[in-house]
């Protein structure tokens, strides 16, 4: 009986695991620009994987992989925002560049590179001068 | 020398909860490995109160709660986001902001914490520290407004003390 509650409740766990992972991707794919992709990639670091091992856990019983198990997920949990933070560093760093104050943009934001068109017919150039 | 103790602690349940085999030779092998990691880490100064925050040991847990319940409704709040901007394709469902918040935390540890949980919540990303500003990069305006009412922050600072 209680075997039976406990493979119920991983497989509820492990299927809205993969719910989330799929929202992830999704949003992945569907949103305009570098920052808000960073956000729906962050489904698929947390709730997703917390989902996912918590149901793996949950059919793992007592034994050593419930250890290696949280493990991973404590892993996952410190590296996660460690990795977001080093990609959106690097952001910084090129043309997505935030601008300094604080502003508010509509749906294609200033998270949008300004200068864009004018770079690419600046290497569009290069390129045709090396070809 | 806690700080080196709970090192210790800590390698040891890593080492036990990872071999599984618990022969003479491989528990000798865990040890030897064990002293070389504190050696190397002494070595660069590693060991101390924030590599190790043993003082906050008792009230991280609380933190850690009522950050999973925040994780988990951000999460819901950004996957329906996603979805309706499958299902209506015309309609703008986001309107991605960002803003450099003020925080009032003095530690170090205490602002990598801060910055670590608005990271770890879907929707909104720390993007930067620069003195004592954070520049946060959110899915919507609600995402700011409500690390501006400064909950996660209070609750960071109480840690902080």
């Amino acid at each position: 009986m209680i075997e039976q509650i406990v493979l119920l409740l991983s497989g509820c766990a492990l299927a809205l695991g993969c719910f989330f992972m799929l929202s992830g991707a999704v949003g992945l794919l569907r949103f305009p620009d570098f920052y808000t992709r960073m956000h729906a990639a962050g489904v698929t670091d947390t709730l997703a994987t917390f989902l996912i091992l918590g149901g793996l856990m949950l059919l793992a019983g007592w034994s050593l992989a419930l250890f290696k198990l949280g493990l991973i997920l404590l892993f996952l949990f410190f590296t996660g925002p460690v990795a977001s933070h080093a990609l959106a560093r690097a952001a910084q760093h090129s043309e997505w560049k935030l601008s300094g104050s604080g502003s508010r943009g509509g749906k294609r934001g200033p998270a949008e590179p300004v200068s864009a068109p004018a770079e690419v017919a600046e290497a569009d150039a290069l390129n045709t001068d090396r070809v | 020398m806690r700080y080196t103790l709970s090192l210790i602690a800590v390698l040891a349940f890593i080492w036990l909860a990872n071999s599984g085999l618990y022969t003479p030779l491989l528990l000798t092998f865990g040890l030897l490995s064990i002293a070389l990691v504190i050696l190397l880490a002494r070595r660069m100064q590693l060991v101390d109160r924030e590599s190790q925050p043993l003082h906050l040991a008792a009230a991280l847990p609380g933190y850690y709660w009522w950050l999973l319940c925040k994780i988990v409704q951000s999460n819901l709040q950004v996957v329906a986001c996603v979805w309706r901007s499958v299902f209506s394709p015309s309609e703008s469902v986001i309107s991605p902001t960002h803003a450099r918040l003020r925080t009032s935390l003095r530690t170090d540890l205490g602002k990598v914490l801060y910055a670590n949980s608005i990271t770890l919540t879907p929707g909104t990303v720390a993007v930067a520290i620069e003195g004592d500003e954070v520049l946060v990069h959110a899915l919507d305006a609600d995402g700011i407004e409500e690390l501006r009412r400064g909950d996660m922050e209070r609750r960071v600072r109480v840690l902080e003390e």
